[in-house]
């Protein structure tokens, strides 16, 4: 059928693994957001959602390492990490195997995506199903873009697996989601944990809701390590999705919550 | 120096539970396999999260092998900064240190 519904937002795992140690004027609205966005994926009716994430070593390591992966198993679990330490409990989650062959198929076309049978979610994927699939009842095709382990894939080509995506999602006759996940500007897992960038973010997300794609792809990825982190390395999977929406974005969620290490983001885009 | 082994076996010991059950009952065969340098295999044993950290593991990786060791969030962002006072700045890899080594970024 098509693509129904597309959004963006964070992942971080101290969004529920250090969930106490937020201010709560903060993280209840991000809480809130998250849900508005439940429903508001719920409301499109999805056959299958695709969460295009920034894993981070769970599966994919620099012995061989794909620039764009899909999954295509008829089942993934996670978390990976320790379900204390996330605050998440295990889940089994359903996949559908054919579903994703034809969407590989299609995504093939333009953009030589790598495929697995085999996908244990990180945070990165059980975060945002935590709070967007809490009863476990969507059926998800795990999707990555390497943002960890340089050298990256280009910008331009992010954008273009965003529109192989879109691609793949009209010519398929299931009712598609998409969320993609990621950070702005953040240094995680490092001694500058909290700190983020504000002014940087917002110019960033301010050109992801005009879809601006030249100033989305203007960046170098030195100018991001710099301004924005390592961790600004996953704006990749936001320019997948506007460049998979092609509409106006609206920002439902922005604030910086040190404690979970980024500049926490809901939001969502129009689909043309 | 063999970074990539470092974080080889770092990867592989977030992910494979059987693995994780040999570290904890014979860790020095545990990561025998992996050709570590002396430094290196000190570093894993002890465990040393600072050094791990100057040696350049990517923080993706090494924040996942503290949570194993039970090391708490705030503690093991202090012994990040404790191995850089320690043993200097990052040598390698994408995750250096910005701020000084007596700052408190996320307040934690």
């Amino acid at each position: 059928m098509s693509l129904v519904f597309s959004g963006i937002c964070s992942h971080a795992p101290g969004i529920t693994g250090r969930a106490e140690r937020a201010d709560p004027a903060l993280r209840d609205p991000l809480y809130k957001a998250f849900g508005k966005m439940r429903d508001a994926l719920n409301a499109a009716r999805p056959d299958a959602l695709i969460v295009v994430a920034a894993e981070h070593f769970a599966n994919f390591f620099m012995n061989n390492m794909p620039a764009y992966a899909l999954g295509m198993a008829d089942a993934y679990d996670g978390p990976i990490e320790d379900a204390e330490w996330l605050r998440i409990p295990h889940r089994t989650v359903r996949g559908n195997p054919d579903l994703s062959r034809r969407l590989i198929v299609e995504v093939q076309k333009s953009v030589d995506v790598a495929y697995a049978e085999e996908w244990r979610f990180d945070h990165g994927i059980m975060v945002p199903l935590h709070f967007l699939d809490p009863d476990n009842k969507l059926t998800i095709i795990p999707g990555n873009i390497n943002c960890q382990g340089p050298p990256l894939t280009p910008l331009r080509r992010a954008w273009a697996f965003g529109e192989a995506l879109r691609h793949a999602c009209d010519a398929v006759p299931e009712r598609i989601a998409l969320v993609c996940t990621g950070g702005i500007s953040h240094w995680p897992a490092t001694p500058d944990s909290g700190m983020i960038n504000v002014d940087w973010d917002k110019d960033f997300l301010n050109r992801w809701a005009h879809q601006d794609k030249d100033a989305m792809l203007s960046y170098t990825d030195a100018e991001t390590y710099r301004d924005a982190g390592q961790g600004g390395f996953e704006i990749r999977t936001f320019i997948a999705a506007a460049a998979a929406a092609r509409g106006r974005g609206t920002i439902h969620f922005y604030a910086p919550i040190p404690i979970f290490a980024v500049g926490c983001t809901v939001a969502t885009m129009e689909i043309v | 120096m063999s970074l990539y082994q470092l974080s080889k076996l770092l990867f592989q010991l977030n992910r494979d539970e059987d693995l994780k059950r040999k570290f904890k009952s014979a860790p020095q065969d545990a990561i025998a396999p992996f050709g570590l340098s002396e430094d290196e295999r000190r570093a894993v044993l002890e465990p040393d999260i600072g050094l791990l950290y100057v040696l350049g593991v990517n923080g993706q990786i090494l924040m996942h092998f503290a949570a194993f060791c039970g090391i708490e969030w705030s503690d093991y962002l202090q012994r990040m900064r404790d191995g850089v006072k320690r043993h200097g700045p990052v040598r390698a890899g994408i995750y250096a240190m910005l701020s000084g080594v007596d700052e408190k970024v996320a307040g934690a």
